[in-house]
């Protein structure tokens, strides 16, 4: 099997810092894989690279066998990499329903009836719960529903890479035991990227995980294998150990 | 959501404030009849102006030069070249459109106070540029569209646009027209997306949309508008003049369209109509009317923050298009 995405000696500088420093890293398809590492280490300026918000000082990004490093983020999201913001971001103003028909609509594309759209609008809402709240402005509501809705505009956008930027932040214990069958839901037609701090959700989702440091891949390997790694202990999971 | 039932109510709010206008043109003196026909064709220019501030976001200082070629482009046809009304009319379209792709495709490259700059810089280009090429604009003492000119032939029929009534029914016709076209557009799917550009841009280019290109295409479509309201005003009042290219006009539709109430469909209407009345009362009572107009514009920004129809969309008729 072919890997879904490939990175080469993929790097970003900003200034003098160099966030993501010669990045290999691939992703087969159908994989949940987590991406973990202290503050600072690069995981979003990493995911940043391969959904396109910002170009890389160096290196190269390929998706299903084609190169994308050129190719802006609009076009890649067409071809099917999604992306959901670490910082909330979605459209206070409207209400969920028509946060959720934006993605819908393009994906949906012309020459299908208003009902296609509102059919495929509140199956996004409803696989993550929210449609019994569709008419109410996005800003209104609460900050898990707000994660919540962020994730079914990703959803809407049917993708084939579903990258998701520490989706639990903020999140009840509650809403975190409910959100790991929904991702994993998800995982069934899409392949996942899972930038988590919360271990407990890594370790139950996760299919493989990789740890990052100082912009570099420190270490990759199954749950059990990072979990009993004394490199990462060091770098993040910050315990003394020997 | 915009349910089925509210798109029947501003359908048929819009067909009864064409109607009550239709009306007015039989019932209204002279005077006001002339002025009304006026803001018919200045709220069109403020309907091109909300178009792009008010749904896109983009607030742009040199809208002046795309109604200008409007203007200038029908006009000039009209003056110089002897082209019919309809002629003339599509020659002001297609300028305004032109030079709204090129202004476009250049200042789209800033965002924010950077494209108020830019904008307004090409408009006080284009300004200069028609006071330098005087042997044909007539430079700042413009041109008059001769009357002759100005007959639109239709078939066996012809209409002289000199005659107030014609006159007025024409302007209510294009206002009619860009309103509904303007309402189709925001209720479009690409409506949708040029609101989701202006709420978050960065969500929206991240759903998969172009940004730049539906920006081209609204700044394409608010200068054609704009231009259209341009063209008009040269066949059915029959001066063209450089006054109407400088930076007063660019702010002018900003003014109107935040007195009525931005993003919504009848406030470029509103704000003008208000804007001229106030200074038509208040300028035959006093020479200092200027001072009572600031004065009424600040009480209205306190109690009418979002314009007089946002306001009114905001605390009371929610469906309010």
């Amino acid at each position: 099997m072919k890997p879904l995405l490939t990175t080469k000696t993929l790097s970003r500088d900003f200034g003098g810092l160099r966030a993501v420093d010669n990045v290999d890293f691939s992703l087969m398809p159908g994989e949940i894989r987590a991406i973990i590492g202290p503050n600072g280490a690069g995981k979003t300026t990493f995911v940043s690279l391969v959904c396109g918000r910002i170009e890389p000082s160096a290196g190269t990004v390929a998706f299903d066998g084609a190169d994308i490093t050129r190719l802006p983020a609009h076009r890649r999201v067409r071809l099917g990499i999604a992306y959901t913001f670490q910082v909330t971001s979605i459209f206070a103003g409207l209400s969920a329903y028509d946060n959720v028909v934006l993605p819908v609509q393009r994906t949906l594309g012309d020459g299908r009836g208003k009902g296609a759209v509102r059919a495929a609008t509140m199956d996004a809402l409803d696989r993550v719960g929210l449609a019994q709240r569709a008419a109410t402005p996005a800003g209104q509501l609460a900050y898990g529903h707000q994660r919540l809705l962020e994730v079914a505009m990703g959803l809407a956008l049917k993708p084939r890479l579903l990258i998701l930027d520490e989706p639990t932040q903020g999140l009840s214990d509650a809403e975190i035991d409910s959100f790991i069958p929904l991702v994993r839901g998800i995982a069934k037609d899409a392949t996942v990227l899972i930038i988590e701090h919360n271990m407990q959700v890594v370790m139950e989702l996760a299919h493989r995980i990789t740890v990052f440091n100082a912009g570099k891949i420190l270490a990759e390997g199954t749950p059990e294998q990072i979990r009993g790694n004394e490199a990462v202990q060091d770098a993040y999971l910050g315990t003394a150990h020997g | 959501m915009i349910g089925e039932a509210s798109s029947a109510k501003v359908h048929g709010l819009h067909l009864g404030i064409v109607a009550l206008l239709l009306v007015l043109n039989f019932i209204l003196p002279d005077y006001h009849q002339s002025l009304l026909s006026r803001i018919l064709v200045l709220s069109v220019f403020a309907m091109g102006y909300n178009l792009l501030f008010g749904y896109v976001g983009l607030l742009s200082l040199g809208h002046a030069m795309f109604f200008s070629a409007g203007l200038y482009g029908a006009g000039l046809a009209v003056a110089h070249l002897g082209w019919s009304v309809p002629a003339a009319f599509a020659g002001g379209l297609v300028c305004g459109a032109l030079l709204s792709l090129v202004i476009g495709v250049l200042a789209l490259r800033t965002i924010g106070v950077a494209f108020m700059i830019v904008t307004m810089m090409f408009s006080q280009a284009f300004f200069l540029t028609i006071l330098y090429f005087a042997a044909w604009t007539g430079g700042d003492q413009g041109v008059v569209v001769p009357q002759a000119g100005r007959i639109l032939h239709l078939g066996a029929l012809s209409f002289d646009l000199v005659d107030p009534t014609v006159r007025f029914i024409a302007a209510l016709v294009l206002f009619s027209i860009c309103l509904f076209v303007t309402t189709a557009i925001i209720r479009s799917r690409h409506g949708r997306v040029l609101v989701a550009i202006r709420e978050n841009e960065e969500r929206t280019r991240m759903l998969g949309y172009d940004i730049f290109a539906n920006k081209l295409a609204a700044v394409v479509v608010s200068g054609t508008i704009c231009a259209a309201a341009g063209a008009a005003y040269a066949l059915l009042f029959g001066y063209v003049g450089s006054n109407f290219a400088s930076i007063q006009y660019s702010i002018l539709p900003l003014l109107w369209v935040l007195l009525g109430g931005a993003a919504t469909t009848l406030g470029p209407l509103v704000g003008t109509l208000v804007m001229y009345y106030v200074i038509d009362i208040t300028s035959f009572y006093t020479s200092a009317y200027l001072l009572i107009v600031g004065v009424f514009l600040i009480l209205l920004v306190l109690f009418f923050p979002k314009g007089i129809l946002g306001t009114i969309r905001q605390r009371w008729l929610g469906w309010l298009p």
